[in-house]
């Protein structure tokens, strides 16, 4: 009752919030209950409720099929790849910008970094097949010019896992110096001051300082990067991906697109996505708890 | 001193260089596209900078109805979405920074889960489609009106308004509608151009959504039309809206797929100085976000 004439004193309050609460609940979570249909053979005519259960059918299906390891390897491939190749890359920008005197310089260098974040992958994907194909790429009529042979960059299977994570960096990189950027902001001056005083050099004081005094948001990232390792670029893969490199490309994501929405197996792949998805928020849970027992802010 | 200057000459000679690199494939492209078509062919595609400037593969790409409509398509959503999206997710955000509000507790764990936890692209799909929204222009606004993020981050924004001024407002016999749409929102004016450009920006490159739910090549966006013209017709003939600008043409194809690029990115070229104003903080505050 106390809560009811809250409602009733507050009720245009409850209004404001009632479009955003309905889009959860009718976005976010009804689609959560289809979940089950990965327990049916779902089928559009009979629809949820009438489609016959099945069980764990179609989770086995998934743990005995070859195409299973292909999707793990390639998944955590292109996500350690990206790790090892790409996660570095922001801090080592940042520290590189923090050191410039100029702030016009500085903001110039930053602005142009920055930029590609904003880029959609469909525009990246075809920039890259505009300088990288053999037929029209300019790439592949430099290459000539200096010597060497053509390269198939964007239908060579060896070669698939290098594009994806060249064009990760080159797109993320300035964007993800923001945040390093904003934390050595925050380191204390005094602490060069003394450096300097003891005589190091500018290499010195990133190295005892600087270095220092971001490793916790460092730390931080890195374990709540590895939480995300199930998540690929899947838009990146998706554009990226032909027929010549589909054995390295395919992820989970392209998998249910291919299997659920072209060929209508919607049970086969809700159970390979929510494999995916579980997956995905274990290793959340587990970083975040991580991240905390770091003493640091952690996701939520 | 020396150590000094050597690190510092050899440290902006690297950015620059890092600078040159991110910019030169955005340089090509831009460059190419403005080029004359014979000179692009004489010269096998080594221009780096134009003799004479051209715009005749603008003239061809903005003289196709296809890329028209999918331009407009696009802009739509950007316009309309971002609307949207902004009213949905600021009226939730400020009801979830109110500490009147009784259920605002089990409310922000409800939409925490949603980040943590996704069903997947299926039931997704197959909620759309029982919607009736397959194939309207509407399954790539509803379905991605807000998101947990942006209703996190904008409540923190909110959550600096002190409550005082809406009492004060109540006194003055405001209902919480009146405090919402007269007070807040035009104080928050400046968040809300922030949060609105970052929708946009996601509105106009909208792209995954209309491979699901569109079909049809008349309602395609700009993002899906450009992956026709870019990607799929170097592969593949598949498209017809694709193979409606390419076809029995005189201008080279890479002059051409050159323009679309910039004339695809030309609006996100044009609003990123104000982007560049907010980001800083909008990233901060979602630090994690990606």
């Amino acid at each position: 009752m106390r809560a009811l004439s809250g409602i009733r004193k507050d009720l245009f309050l409850y209004l404001l919030i009632l479009p955003g609460v309905l889009y959860f609940i009718l976005f976010k979570y009804v689609p959560m209950w289809g979940i089950i249909i990965s327990f049916q053979d779902y089928s559009p005519y009979l629809g949820v409720w009438k489609s016959p259960w099945v069980g764990f059918r179609h989770f086995t299906e998934l743990f005995s099929n070859p195409d299973f390891i292909l999707l793990f390897r390639n998944t955590m491939i292109i996500s350690l790849m990206n790790i090892v190749f790409y996660f570095p890359m922001p801090i080592v920008v940042a520290l590189l910008l923090n050191e410039v005197r100029s702030a016009v310089f500085k903001r110039i260098v930053q602005s142009i970094v920055y930029l590609p974040h904003f880029l959609s992958w469909v525009v990246i994907a075809g920039i890259t097949f505009l300088l990288f194909s053999q037929s029209g790429g300019i790439i592949n009529k430099v290459l000539p010019m200096l010597g060497y042979a053509q390269v198939d960059f964007l239908t060579n299977s060896r070669l698939f896992w290098w594009m994806l994570t060249a064009q990760s960096i080159w797109k993320e990189t300035g964007w993800g110096t923001i945040i390093y950027l904003a934390a050595m902001a925050g380191v204390d001056p005094q602490l060069y001051e003394a450096a300097k005083m003891d005589g190091a050099g500018r290499l010195r004081q990133i190295w005892n300082v600087t270095i220092p005094g971001i490793r916790h948001i460092i730390i931080t990232l890195l374990i709540l990067r590895l939480g995300q390792i199930m998540d690929v670029g899947f838009e990146q893969v998706f554009l990226m991906m032909n027929s010549a490199v589909s054995e390295v490309a395919d992820v989970f994501e392209t998998y249910v697109y291919r299997n659920g929405i072209q060929q209508g197996q919607f049970s086969y792949s809700t159970a390979v996505g929510l494999f995916k998805s579980v997956i995905g928020l274990l290793l959340v849970i587990a970083a975040n708890k991580l991240a905390k027992r770091y003493g640091e802010e952690g996701l939520y | 001193m020396k150590e000094s200057r050597l690190f510092g000459t050899a440290n902006n000679a690297f950015l620059a260089l890092i600078g040159m690199v991110t910019l030169f494939p955005l340089y090509y492209v831009f460059i190419v596209s403005f080029t004359d078509p014979a000179e692009y062919i004489r010269k096998q595609g080594f221009v780096l900078f134009p003799e004479k400037w051209s715009i005749l593969s603008y003239q061809y790409i903005l003289s196709t109805s296809t890329y028209l409509n999918a331009t407009g398509i696009s802009a739509f959503l950007a316009i309309v979405g971002t609307l949207l999206s902004l009213m949905v997710t600021a009226s939730l955000a400020y009801g979830l920074s109110r500490k009147r509000l009784k259920i605002r507790k089990q409310l922000m764990m409800m939409i925490l889960i949603t980040i943590l936890f996704s069903p997947g692209i299926i039931p997704h799909y197959i909620l759309v489609r029982d919607l009736g929204m397959i194939n309207s222009i509407w399954s790539l606004i509803i379905p991605v009106l807000s998101s947990g993020w942006y209703v996190f981050l904008m409540k923190s924004f909110f959550d600096s308004i002190p409550a005082s001024l809406e009492e004060a407002a109540m006194m003055d016999g405001y209902n919480d509608f009146g405090i919402f749409f007269r007070i807040i929102l035009p104080l928050s004016l400046p968040a809300l151009a922030a949060f609105g450009l970052f929708y946009a920006v996601g509105y106009w490159n909208t792209y995954f959504s209309a491979v699901l739910y569109i079909n049809v090549s008349s309602k395609w966006p700009l993002q899906i039309l450009l992956q026709n013209i870019l990607i799929d017709s170097s592969t593949s003939s598949q498209g017809s809206g694709a193979a409606e600008i390419m076809n029995e043409q005189q201008l080279p194809a890479q002059t051409l797929k050159m323009a679309a690029v910039v004339v695809a990115t030309l609006p996100i070229l044009i609003i990123y100085p104000m982007l560049q104003k907010h980001f800083a903080k909008g990233v901060m505050l979602g630090s994690i976000k990606e």
